[in-house]
């Protein structure tokens, strides 16, 4: 047994009982678990019957921005086709019909309720016919609805492109530094990078919208924990801001577990990079399911900032979220660059990164750095997660989503580099937005030329912008 | 939990699941696909995480021919009136799906990649792969590719050929006629694949793949073009999936762009991690013991949630297929930290090592 073993060895207890501690609360307060499936609070279910069918319905205007359509009738009509009841959308596009019994039901949506300029994406799709709802379930049913038609607001498209690119690429660019800086510290490709990003998001959302919409929330029947909505009855606790400290924090915590309890462990036993790559890989797809398994498929929203009016400029219209999104962001990165250049821990990042082997010889502890690149870059991954799911929606493969979009950045920087995976993911955050720009450019495709970028710039230049050429290998 | 009601599972049903898994259809798509892999990583350390972009190909090779491309040149309305079988346009349609669409793939993905370290390939490989399935679902190219609904109906012609009655049930009531059919043809294909990967394993070329995994730069030094043979690697590994993916698609008689997800991918992977990469009957043992792990869990929970041996409200019938997902994600993870030489794998010679 080595030094270094004995020593974890020794050391082990007390996070033991933390760690333990930390997934009992979490799988405790875990977000949509069968038996607490439909109290996320944003749905809008009766809470009398005990079996219903609801839906929100909502659409997208030419931004983006989500709106809610109110005033639209449904109808529920049962295996034999006679009518069990009927509900109208609310302000918030929410409606629920609750049923007799559990069955499969027909759900039909009136057309002529809808309003002018909005159509529904699958008319052949309406009625849904064969609703299975189980036994004390709600079963939510979705009508995606076209675009509406253009407004006719005089923003010029290449200039909102590029505010929409700039603040995806600086979402990007803030998930993607901790991977580069992993790769570059660890040598690791770590295809999990994109379930820290999910991690946070859903951390925030538990935390805004299922305790902060909850009445009561008791710890193992022993005190309020939290009541109505909030933390101790401490005001603000139930704001996605909170929620998005508590996100930033847990991820950084989550980071430090796993480099404590598997990256460092596989590095001890001198497991090969490769198979490195596969238990990333195997642990990917696992939290992927399993954050599948607790939250469902369906795409969520944060109540905090949900709709807002956009804000118009001369050449483009941006919602406040969006604004705030992309200042917060410019402000974190310039921290995060000012940290790398000025304090010593940051510097001992970039010197371990360049270099281990003469980073450890001159006497930094190298495995104190990695710890603090693994936190720090899962707490950034985290804060991405958060403002991605700000502006689009939070859902269980978001962060698996944006991991090829993060791949593509960090390889156009240069692997391994902290300023080239800023600058590369910029790049391909406005590349993404930027190339609809012609009218014949499908919207569907717009990854897709992010990643044949990613082919060709190994074609031309595979060391990145900002890389080194003995790199590659 | 009410373990009681154990009894009332039906054991024979989750027993002939388990066994069409360990032997059926679902095994012979990913053995083939496996072999493949193998080829890539197992002999010659290609780090390719594109696999389902060659099953892919496959699958859309034999569907484009039969379904786009036939009405075209054949029928009154076509450009062309050749009046070509069905018959001959599914013969044309197997040398397209497994010759002419993976050979182009692997020229594709090789080129910008294959001189690049082997963590770099696997992004790109993966990247490819997500071009490929998006492409597909696009609705721009909907009557070349069908979009998301995909491409259907190409099976008759092939079940025309079987042997058997349709509603009949071989083999001890595993399979109706058309699965049987289905299943004895798979299982020749596989072993012909079998037999040409050792061959080919044992060949001078065989031995120049194992020497690229083990030392590049050597080889390079003995005067080898490596990125030729990688290339063809890829080429003759990419033709395996392919054969997997046709295979698939006249099984289901349907090529859909969402069968071919990157998870499909790490299946495969899983599969051939689990068997030992390196080993000409790795890929085939590991991808029936995996299909017969993955159907004994999903038959054996499906049935506790029916019979109430577990509760619904621990874990509701959906949930079922995600337990299956997490299932392969920690058993990944887990062999690759613990025996990543697999079951069959040799520690020395092959243990998902650098290169």
């Amino acid at each position: 047994m080595t030094a270094s073993e004995k020593k974890s060895v020794a050391g082990r207890s007390l996070p033991r009982v933390f760690v333990a501690a930390l997934i009992a609360v979490l799988s405790i307060c875990w977000p949509g678990s069968p038996a607490s499936a439909q109290d996320d609070g944003a749905e809008g279910v009766d809470g009398e019957a005990t079996e219903s069918i609801s839906g929100t319905l909502r659409t997208r205007d030419e931004a983006g921005e989500t709106i809610f359509v109110e005033g639209v009738t449904f109808f529920v009509f049962d295996a034999d086709g006679n009518e069990v009841g009927s509900a109208v959308t609310d302000a918030e596009g929410v409606w629920s019909i609750s049923l007799p019994s559990a069955g499969v039901y027909s759900v039909q949506l009136d057309e002529s309720t809808l309003a002018e300029g909005i159509s529904l994406r699958n008319p052949e799709n309406n009625p849904l016919n064969a609703v299975e709802v189980q036994p004390n379930t709600n079963k939510a049913t979705l009508f995606p609805l076209g675009e509406r038609a253009a407004s006719t607001s005089s923003t010029w498209k290449i200039a909102q492109l590029l505010v929409d690119g700039i603040k995806l690429g600086l979402i990007i660019a803030m998930c993607a530094i901790g991977l580069s800086l992993i790769f570059g510290t660890t040598g690791l490709t770590n295809f999990a990078h994109g379930e820290s990003v999910t991690f946070g998001a859903m951390i925030a959302f538990m935390f805004h919208m299922v305790y902060g919409a909850a009445a009561d929330f008791e710890f193992f029947g022993l005190f309020k924990l939290w009541s109505n909505g909030r933390l101790l009855g401490i005001p603000g606790t139930n704001s996605l801001v909170f929620a998005g400290i508590v996100a930033v924090i847990l991820s950084g915590v989550s980071g430090w577990l796993f480099n404590e309890y598997v990256w460092k462990r596989l590095r001890n036993r001198g497991a090969s990079l490769i198979s490195a790559l596969v238990v990333s890989i195997g642990l990917s797809i696992f939290f992927r399911y399993v954050f599948l398994f607790q939250f469902q498929g369906r795409a969520r929203f944060y109540r905090d900032f949900q709709i807002q009016s956009q804000v118009s400029f001369k050449y483009f219209a941006v919602a406040p979220k969006d604004l705030f999104i992309i200042f917060f962001s410019i402000a974190v990165l310039i921290g995060v660059g000012l940290a790398l250049q000025k304090t010593r821990a940051g510097k001992a990042m970039r010197a371990v990164a360049d270099n281990r082997d003469l980073a450890e010889s001159s006497g930094i502890d190298v495995e104190s750095v990695i710890k603090w690149v693994w936190i720090a870059g899962s707490a950034l991954a985290g804060l991405g997660g958060v403002l991605f799911g700000m502006t689009e929606n939070v859902n269980w493969e978001m962060g698996f989503r944006l991991l090829l979009l993060m791949f593509a950045g960090v390889t156009l920087g240069g692997l391994g580099t902290a300023y080239g995976a800023l600058f590369g993911s910029l790049i391909v955050g406005v590349f993404i937005q930027v190339i609809t720009w012609p009218a014949w450019f499908p919207a569907d495709m717009k990854n897709v030329g992010a990643l044949a970028a990613l082919v060709l710039i190994l074609l031309i230049r595979p060391q990145g912008l900002l890389g080194r050429r003995e790199r590659i290998g | 939990m009410d373990f009681g009601a154990l009894l009332d599972i039906s054991w024979g049903s989750v027993l002939d699941n388990t066994l069409r898994g360990l032997i059926g259809e679902q095994f012979i798509y990913f053995a083939l696909a496996a072999i493949g892999l193998n080829l890539h990583f197992g002999y010659t350390g290609l780090l390719n995480f594109g696999q389902a972009a060659f099953m892919a190909a496959g699958a859309y090779g034999l569907a484009i021919i039969t379904q786009t491309v036939s009405p075209l040149i054949n029928d009154d309305e076509g450009i062309f009136r050749l009046g070509i079988s069905d018959g001959w346009m599914f013969v044309i349609g197997v040398f397209f799906a497994v010759i002419v669409f993976p050979v182009v793939l692997a020229f594709l993905m090789g080129i910008p990649t294959l001189r690049l370290r082997a963590d770099y390939l696997a992004i790109v490989t993966i990247a490819v792969a997500e071009i490929i399935r998006i492409f597909l679902r696009s609705p721009r190219w909907d009557w070349l590719t069908g979009s998301s609904d995909g491409l259907g109906g190409f099976s008759g012609t092939f079940y025309d050929l079987s042997p058997f009655d349709p509603g009949g049930r071989y083999l001890f009531g595993l399979f109706i006629g058309n699965q049987m059919f289905l299943v004895i043809v798979g299982w020749v294909v596989l072993a012909i694949s079998v037999l040409l990967c050792w061959l080919i394993i044992r060949s001078p070329w065989g031995r120049v793949l194992k020497a690229i995994r083990e030392d590049e730069d050597a080889v390079r030094a003995l005067g080898k073009n490596a990125y030729s043979y990688k290339m063809q690697a890829l080429v003759l590994g990419g033709i395996f999936g392919a054969m997997g993916g046709m295979i698939r698609a006249i099984g289901f008689s349907l090529a859909q762009p969402d069968n071919f997800i990157t998870d499909v991918t790490f299946f495969v992977w899983v599969a051939l991690i689990l068997g030992g990469a390196g080993k000409v009957f790795a890929p085939v043992i590991g991808a029936s013991i995996l299909y017969g792990v993955l159907n004994f869990t999903d038959v054996f929970l499906r049935q506790s949630v029916a019979k109430g041996v577990v509760s619904e409200n621990i874990l509701s019938g959906t949930q079922v297929g995600q337990v299956r997902f997490m299932l392969i994600g920690l058993g990944l993870a887990l062999l690759a930290a613990f025996r990543p030489q697999g079951i069959f794998g040799n520690k020395e010679e092959m243990a998902l090592d650098d290169r």
